[in-house]
């Protein structure tokens, strides 16, 4: 199963969060335990690692989160394994102070396993490191990315606006954007 | 001699009339038919069958401001639809239509009208360079290869033809195929010659008309999925509307030509009442032709154009030629 | 013929293709360096109808969002909604009718058959022949007229609900649909002799722009244009979702890579959808197509949810960041053109521009939807 194949070689580059309860991290489950109570408890920020997910509920079956200078190591993974990539995207937690960079990986056979690959980085100074010299196709979503959420990724070729226009200096989908 | 210069101004004015009202209601003709081909009804708002769509788009057309792109070259952007449109009208001047309609009948009309009918590719060279836009300067590329590729095996066809009637008078050509249908020259059996592949070589004659003229499929220098409209992309006005007509003319000369050259001009395929009916009958059965083909097919790619004429057309040309000849010496 | 040639890359020249351009079908543009009709190097712009739905999707409630999915693609639209209902009902814990999902996957697989078509007929137009166009429309006239009655709209369509569908099938669709079927197939047919079976079609197709399975997974392609290089992947049979299990039907997986293999699949899977609609109409249950309780107000519980649906240009998918409010925290649209049309800056170079552009349709481009 590729899958355990995936998890365990995620487990190897991420050894530290290897104990550590799933569970806690699921936000899916824990919401609907905490069904009603609206004063929730502050959540821990979630520690790198690789989880399992429920495919019935979220729709991908790993969800791993690396620290950026892990992350070709992690792409490396998914690449060597034969995966396909989905998307990038981003998330801007901005009462955390951090955006969630979200890497999309499939595949193509009938071995499914849907990878998510998240990395966070201070809103500051969101500095990434390219994937594109692993995944070709991952340059227009960072180029993307970029432009959504100002999101540098180190070293990429053509880091220059795709979507919005070529003179634009803002970021639509970051939280305090304001129109 | 002034009977003959008047003769010939009235010629022109003829051809040209002939050649306007031809290339005009052949775009009718050419809507209405891809219209059938598509399952629509085209146009039929402007008179009976919209017969008066022709004259209305001319005057729309006419009515226009002829724009001339920035940094154009004017003289040539302004004499490149001139020159589209007057080698087909001067050509008519030496087509016989039957034995008594024809302007002025020369004894090398054959060689006039492949002289004029090169000099068309220039129109498109011109317009391709004056209007400064690399579309247009890409078609007109293409253009020239095109013109090179097809003109060889369209001569070589034709000199296959002039052997067998020993003459290069279109008169003395039609005259010596009016017997029988079995006198034409695309079939071999009772003419001069009994070449078997006189069939093959009416096939490429007729390609080399279809590419001459621009035709789809293999118009390439219009192209418009690629080159937007090639070499008339900057044209609008009038300008646009001699490329269109010159377009037409064309294929009206293609087509006279492939009837006197194989198919008997105006004699009767059972030689009975040959007249300038059977002319236009078999005339405007090639033109339906070129309609139909060119709604049926897509468009080759420029490198098949070319193999096709240096690697099948030439050769087998060629290859018709030499057993021509061979065959007329033993018979 | 159509193979990569050596270039030298001096004395090129520009040639900006688009973004008004007959061959990009839309507001693409793609800035293509010449040599000669060879191109040397290719750099797609594309951004021209950017509307930000993603944005939108963060200030509009759940269900206001609805009528934005099928403005992504204008040709297949349903399959986007179908998307962004099934992400949002797996999120909110929607229960659908068994009867809504069918119908669903009925009006899914006419909008893939409609939009196909018109792929069809575009794309042979870009190769120069334009009659196809009219009759492949005229087919998919049945198609547009079928789902204007049931949904109220002819190419925008804001047809499903949360839970369930917007107004139910009457026989009058029943009957539209079960003589459609036959007529379709016999179309099929004719196109078959019309255009596949042409000789200039297929040697301008066949070994033009060879896609490697490689090149597939490296840029993440999907539909058509992953099938047509011998990848067996159909989101509709990898990840099965909706009813699609309970259908019998095949994926046309070609092995060529080239545009001909592309074309052939789509034309292959135009029969497949006939297949399914022939038996979701067969299997059709009675019963509501609403569900009995339904939240009045749609919010998902914190989390994050992903859902990839087969759309008519490949695998669609949703990603909704919820934090629990009754706006999506975040909602990624990924959309499948976009991964296909990144293949085309580095698979063009030292093709020639018409086999570029036979190339560039064969990807079956929607332009709004790569823009999104």
């Amino acid at each position: 199963m590729i899958i355990e194949k995936t998890k365990l070689a995620f487990q190897k580059l991420l050894p530290a969060t290897e104990p550590e309860p799933p569970a806690v991290e699921d936000p899916g489950e824990e919401v609907e335990e905490e069904k009603g109570k609206k004063a929730k408890v502050k959540k821990e920020p979630r520690q790198n690692g690789v989880i399992e997910c429920d495919y019935a509920v979220h729709g991908y079956h790993l969800d791993a989160q690396v620290a950026p200078e892990q992350l070709i190591e992690a792409v490396t993974i998914v690449d060597e394994a034969e995966f396909f990539i989905e998307s990038i995207t981003g998330v801007d937690w901005i009462k955390e102070g951090q955006i969630e960079v979200v890497y999309d990986f499939s595949r193509y056979d009938f071995d499914t396993c849907r990878v998510v690959i998240r990395t966070r980085v201070n809103r500051d100074n969101p500095v990434v490191p390219t994937i594109t010299t692993i995944y070709a196709g991952a340059n227009w979503h960072e180029r993307e990315t970029h432009d959504f959420f100002g999101i540098k990724f180190d070293g990429h070729p053509h880091l220059i606006p795709l979507l919005l226009p070529e003179d634009a200096d803002f970021h639509p989908l970051l939280k305090d954007f304001k129109a | 001699m002034s009977l003959t210069l008047l003769n010939v101004i009235f010629a022109v004015v003829v051809a040209i009339a002939f050649a306007a009202a031809n290339a005009a209601y052949l775009v009718w003709a050419e809507r209405r038919g891809a219209a059938r081909i598509q399952r629509r009804p085209g146009p039929n708002i402007n008179g009976p069958f919209g017969l008066l769509q022709p004259p209305l788009d001319g005057i729309k057309l006419m009515a226009k401001q002829l724009i001339i792109p920035g940094g154009a070259d004017k003289v040539l952007f302004i004499g490149a639809p001139v020159l589209a449109m007057y080698p087909a009208i001067m050509s008519f001047v030496t087509i016989p239509f039957s034995d008594s309609i024809v302007a002025h009948n020369i004894n090398v009309g054959i060689l006039m009208i492949f002289a004029f009918a090169s000099t068309g590719s220039m129109s498109l060279i011109f317009a391709g360079w004056s209007s400064r836009n690399k579309y247009s300067m890409m078609s007109a590329v293409r253009a020239v290869s095109q013109s090179v590729a097809y003109e060889i095996p369209m001569l070589i066809t034709t000199i296959t033809v002039v052997m067998i009637a020993g003459s290069m008078d279109l008169m003395e050509i039609v005259h010596q195929q009016s017997s029988s249908i079995l006198h034409w020259n695309i079939f071999p059996l009772l003419g001069k010659s009994h070449n078997i592949l006189m069939p093959a070589s009416f096939l490429i004659f007729f390609i080399c008309t279809l590419a001459e003229t621009n035709r789809a499929p293999f118009d390439l220098g219009e192209a418009e999925s690629e080159l937007v409209a090639g070499f008339h992309t900057e044209y609008g006005s009038m300008g646009f509307g001699l490329f269109f007509m010159g377009e037409y003319a064309n294929i009206v000369i293609g087509s006279c030509m492939t009837t006197i050259l194989f198919l008997g001009g105006w004699s009767c395929p059972f030689g009975l009442f040959p007249g300038v009916w059977w002319f236009l009958l078999k005339l405007y059965l090639l033109i339906a032709t070129f309609i139909w083909i060119r709604w049926t097919f897509p468009r080759t790619t420029i490198y098949g154009l070319l193999n096709l004429s240096w690697k099948i057309l030439i050769p087998l040309s060629l290859v018709n030629l030499l057993l021509t000849a061979g065959l007329i010496k033993v018979f | 013929m159509s193979s990569p040639i050596q270039l030298q890359t001096d004395e090129t020249f520009v040639l900006n293709v688009g973004p008004q351009h007959p061959a990009t079908h839309g507001v693409l543009r793609v800035k293509m360096e010449m040599n000669g009709e060879y191109i040397v190097n290719a750099e797609t712009v594309i951004g021209y109808i950017h509307r930000m739905h993603e944005k939108m999707g963060e200030n509009k409630t759940y269900p206001q969002y609805l009528m934005n999915l099928s403005r992504m693609d204008y040709l297949g639209a349903l399959g986007y909604s179908h998307g962004h209902v099934l992400v949002v009902e797996k999120a909110a814990g929607i229960e659908v009718p068994e009867r809504a999902e069918y119908i669903r996957a009925i009006m899914v697989e006419l909008n893939r058959i409609a939009s196909h078509l018109f792929w069809f007929g575009a794309f042979v137009m870009d190769l120069g022949g334009f009659s196809p166009l009219m009759y492949a429309l005229q087919d998919r006239e049945y198609i547009l007229d079928m789902l204007e009655a049931v949904t109220g709209s002819r190419l925008t369509y804001c047809y499903f609900r949360f839970g369930g569908l917007y107004n139910d099938i009457d026989d009058d669709f029943i009957d539209a649909a079960r003589r459609f079927i036959p007529r379709m197939r016999k179309s099929l047919i004719k196109y078959d002799k019309l255009v596949t079976g042409n000789i200039i079609f297929r040697k301008r197709l066949e070994g033009n722009a060879l896609l490697s399975k490689e090149t597939c997974r490296k840029y993440g392609a999907s539909s058509a244009v992953a099938r047509g290089s011998g990848i067996n992947f159909d989101v509709r049979k990898n990840e099965p979702y909706s009813v699609y299990p309970d259908f019998d039907f095949d994926v046309p997986v070609y092995h060529e890579g080239d545009s001909l293999a592309r074309y052939m699949v789509r034309m292959k899977e135009m029969e497949q959808s006939l297949r399914i609609i022939e038996q979701g109409l067969d299997k059709l249950p009675d019963g509501p197509i609403m569900p009995k309780k339904k939240p009045k107000l749609i919010k998902p519980p914190a989390g994050d949810y992903y859902q990839a649906v087969e759309t008519a240009r490949g695998s669609f998918g949703v990603r909704l960041v919820s934090d629990g409010t009754k706006t999506p925290y975040r909602l990624k649209l990924r959309s499948p053109t976009y991964s296909n049309m990144h293949l085309f800056d580095e698979s063009c170079r030292g093709m020639m521009i018409m086999d570029a552009l036979a190339f560039m349709g064969s990807l079956d481009l929607v332009i709004p939807e790569i823009d999104r």
